[in-house]
């Protein structure tokens, strides 16, 4: 957080006012702090991404291919043709302004193009003055405009400053989404050669070795057990996860982050903790993979292609491995990614028809909502076995946490997914508050560094975006004496604690998973004095 | 300056209707080939635009979940907002069509003390444009009595409620006074709002302008200025039973009016109004999710993509998992490819 403003002063340069020009006529200004650095050029290579080469977001020249129109045109034609969703959000926005406030980007920075109807008006103007009769005479009148080189560079910026978060979609009366729109901009500037690094990078990595950080088999073997060794410190109990092990029935994908980063980490022992229980208890075993190492989906702030091709790998991973079905970690895009998109993009091709229903032997629940992808979310599996009374948990080994729970975007949005985890969380710790009711399920807030923002370079943006989400916060910690804020996602554990730092410093952030495993009583483990973290647990502190 | 284009463009409008329907005399042109014209443009056109989208696939299932999905039995589900069967997906697009759902959750953000955040419950556009298409709705239905003989008794029963104030003489249509109220407190907003000011275009100031402009030629002739109905009539049904007949006597006004309709019919297919269609076809509201429980089929195919095999990962990797002991699909000496790619 090098240049980063006070949060005072940063927020005192908000101003909800747009200015009196026509948006058309406003430059675009690319100011550090607010944009991430450009792909580099092996990584976009590794995946076979068209223009591979070093470039400069700063500089005037962008490398482009010299028929960096006519791709992107014919692109946007193609896209027309395969996605209703693009044609009709193109055609039957009336600009009512219902989103214009509800992106936290915009009530963050006050930049009037951050605007989820501008930032679509940013597309829409050049399919008004490429594609549409009326544009094409009328020009700016019908709010049309040409693809010039100003407008590409627009379309970078801006697009790279929507977290995909669909809160506009929400309130829009037809269902408009934004995340769509700029989804399928950033295709089309990928066409170009466009990307951002903090997202080309973690793509070529995850396909390569399956994790985003690029680390190798071995290596991610050496983490987990690292963890182990952790675990068996604070409660005498040694888990023994697999690996790639053939003919176990569940395979465990969750996104790498909770591998690599504090304080994902802690949800990571968490599951392995949780994983372990089952196995003493009830013999039910789950096996990790080194090759589907990883949930979180960057292809998806790439392309529907990319994000097909690294999705892949958990079907045939869990076909090569002879699992009946696929538990999954908890994670936001990932989770987005395997609720809508998984089935159709990777079903017919790589689940195989080995696979079952899932099934929890232990409950004989049967997860029907799951049928069809073999998936099912370690919240709802957790929530299961609670529900069912198989997990002995003590609550007050957490009861030094008041907790809030912060519903990570893409679960909420787009699965629903929001009783499952406050059902778990209630079980095993006492105090819980939650945000305000505009704050909170489907009106969540982004933590402002989804969809491949979270980068360091671009802290500005992330605090600005992050804002509506620290500000209810705060509003529980200054309320109810919060001092945890709780989440499914692993962008979430990454961006949370310098967000919360920022806005709101006396509150710490947890994933699911770890609260479940601090409360987690396994029998014969040696009296517990400090939670996962190794800090003390409550009564034991003085001694 | 875009409300201002708009509005001449609608004074330019009217004008074109008083010269040449008044002071030209073309009222054959005007009351019949004009709006003959008008009427096929809009019905081709509506349907053209809605079969090019219906042309393109819906290769994703992308409801945008409102609440609780379907999971486990003893969860309960938000059946509507986040629904999953097709009853649901009924429901909940008749609460978005007739009810505004989604504009009813409408929020205003403030700011205070410097960094804080408020929201608060804003449903004025919700109310204006819910009153703005009911009043709308209720017009046209009311207009059906001058293109129906006899006039069937629902619309005289809506006639009934919409002057059931008896305000004056000729009693007051309630729908005409919302129409113009919420239309202008439409155009109000966009102009007085700085955020809308500055999203707004040409495009949504003369739409409003056009129907305001419509709904004051047809209460002028009401109330104030006067045409004979009974001629007005004999146009409309000559129109619709494919004689048309220009009575004498209607005054230029009636002309006005019906240009100004005539316009609306035409430009409705070629702009944002196609909202009208628009709405059932939006994927993330006319989806059930079931995405989990029920394979959805994309109809196109990915071009050929490579996939990253896991036969490919072990031998890039074979030795050192061997080293760690992980297991392995192909045992033996055959090393890995050392840096196939360094990313």
């Amino acid at each position: 957080m090098s240049n980063l403003p006070r949060p005072d002063d940063l927020a005192k340069r908000v101003h909800y006012e747009p200015p009196s020009k026509d948006w058309m006529d406003l430059p675009t200004d690319i100011k550090p702090g607010r944009y991430c650095y450009a792909s580099n050029p092996a990584s976009v290579e590794y995946v076979g991404l068209p223009n591979a080469r070093p470039w400069n977001p700063l500089e005037e020249d962008w490398k482009l291919p010299e028929n960096w129109q006519e791709i992107i045109l014919n692109g946007m034609r193609e896209r027309l043709d395969k996605y209703r969703t693009f044609k009709v959000f193109m055609d039957i926005c009336v600009r009512c302004g219902a989103c214009a406030d509800k992106c936290h980007y915009f009530i963050g920075s006050g930049d009037p193009r951050n605007m989820p109807v501008l930032r679509a008006e940013l597309l829409r103007s050049v399919y008004r003055g490429e594609f549409t009769k009326a544009g094409k005479i009328l020009g700016r009148f019908a709010g049309a405009r040409k693809l010039t080189l100003d407008v590409l560079k627009e379309w970078w910026y801006y697009f790279f400053q929507c977290s995909e978060c669909r809160r506009c979609s929400v309130f829009c009366p037809y269902g408009i989404d934004t995340a769509e729109i700029t989804i399928l901009g950033r295709e089309l500037l990928n066409l170009v050669g466009l990307n951002i690094d903090w997202i080309a990078t973690p793509v070529a990595n995850c396909y390569r070795t399956g994790n985003h950080l690029g680390i190798q088999p071995h290596a991610f073997k050496d983490m987990l057990e690292f963890f182990c060794d952790d675990i068996e410190e604070i409660t005498g109990i040694r888990p023994e996860p697999s690996f790639n092990k053939k003919g176990v029935d569940i395979l465990f994908v969750t996104p790498s982050g909770d591998v690599f980063a504090d304080p994902g980490t802690y949800t990571c022992m968490g599951y392995l903790m949780l994983f372990e229980y089952l196995k003493r208890e009830y013999g039910l075993e789950v096996t990790w993979s080194t090759y589907a190492s990883e949930g979180g989906n960057f292809g998806f702030f790439t392309s529907h292609e990319t994000m097909k091709r690294l999705n892949s790998k958990m079907y045939m991973e869990a076909e090569r491995l002879g699992a009946k079905w696929i538990l999954g970690g908890e994670c936001g895009h990932m989770w987005r990614v395997i609720n809508q998109y998984m089935d159709t993009l990777n079903g017919p091709d790589f689940q195989k028809g080995h696979m079952i229903t899932p099934y929890n032997p232990i409950t004989g629940t049967t997860f029907h909502n799951a049928a069809s992808t073999k998936m099912v979310h370690i919240a709802e599996f957790t929530a299961d076995l609670i529900k069912h009374g198989k997990l002995n948990l003590d609550k007050s080994r957490n009861s030094n946490i008041c907790l809030t729970w912060h519903d990570s975007c893409n679960p909420a949005r787009g699965m629903g997914l929001l009783e499952e985890p406050r059902y778990v969380a209630r079980a095993v710790v006492d105090k819980f508050y939650d945000m305000p009711e505009n704050t909170i399920r489907e009106q969540t807030f982004c933590c402002g560094g989804g969809a491949g923002l979270n980068a360091g370079e671009n802290d500005e943006l992330r605090m600005m975006g992050g804002l509506p989400r620290a500000n209810a916060v705060r509003y529980v910690h200054e309320k109810h004496g919060v001092n945890m804020l709780g989440c499914v996602c692993a962008i979430d554990r990454a961006v949370f604690p310098p967000l919360m730092e920022y806005w709101c410093p006396e509150v710490q952030v947890c994933g699911l998973h770890e609260l479940v495993a601090n409360a987690l009583v396994f029998p014969g483990e040696s009296e517990r004095e400090t939670d996962l973290r190794g800090e003390p647990l409550p009564g034991k502190e003085d001694e | 300056m875009k409300a201002l284009y708009s509005l001449f463009l609608v004074f330019a409008l009217v004008l074109i209707a008083l010269l040449g329907a008044g002071a030209a005399g073309w009222q054959y042109a005007f009351g019949v080939v004009i709006p003959y014209v008008a009427a096929v443009v809009f019905v081709v056109g509506f349907c053209l635009r809605v079969v090019k989208w219906a042309r393109s696939p819906v290769p994703f299932r992308i409801p945008t979940t409102c609440g609780q999905q379907k999971s486990l039995p003893w969860i309960p589900q938000a059946k509507i907002e986040n629904p999953s069967s097709t009853g649901g997906v009924i429901v909940r697009m008749l609460l978005e069509i007739l009810f505004f759902r989604s504009l009813f959750r409408n929020t205003k953000v403030e700011m205070y003390d410097g960094p804080k955040v408020r929201y608060t419950s804003s449903k004025w556009l919700w109310l204006g444009g819910l009153a703005f298409h009911y009043a709308f709705l209720v017009v046209f239905l009311r207009h059906m009595r001058l293109f129906t003989e006899p006039i069937p008794w629902p619309i005289g029963m809506l006639e009934t409620l919409d002057t059931i104030l008896q305000i004056g003489a000729p009693t007051l249509y309630m729908s005409d006074l919302v129409l113009v109220a919420a239309a202008s407190y439409l155009f109000l907003r966009r102009v007085v709002v700085p955020q809308i000011r500055f999203i707004s275009q040409a495009a949504d100031y003369f739409p409003l302008f056009l129907i305001l402009a419509i709904a004051l030629s047809g209460i002028s002739m009401r109330y104030f200025t006067k045409v004979s109905i009974i001629d007005v009539k004999v146009l409309t049904m000559g129109l619709v039973t494919f004689h048309p007949v220009i009575p004498d006597g209607i005054g230029p006004i009636f002309f006005v009016h019906l240009f100004l309709v005539s316009v609306l019919l035409v430009y409705f297919p070629l702009s944002k109004l196609m909202h009208m269609g628009g709405v059932f076809m939006s994927p993330t509201r006319n989806l059930a999710n079931t995405n989990r429980a029920v394979r959805h089929v994309n109809p196109w195919k990915f071009e050929n993509v490579h996939y990253h095999t896991y036969d490919e990962y072990e031998d890039e990797f074979r030795e050192k998992m061997i080293e760690a002991d992980l297991p392995v699909d192909k045992e033996g000496p055959e090393s890995a490819e050392e840096g196939a790619s360094n990313v």
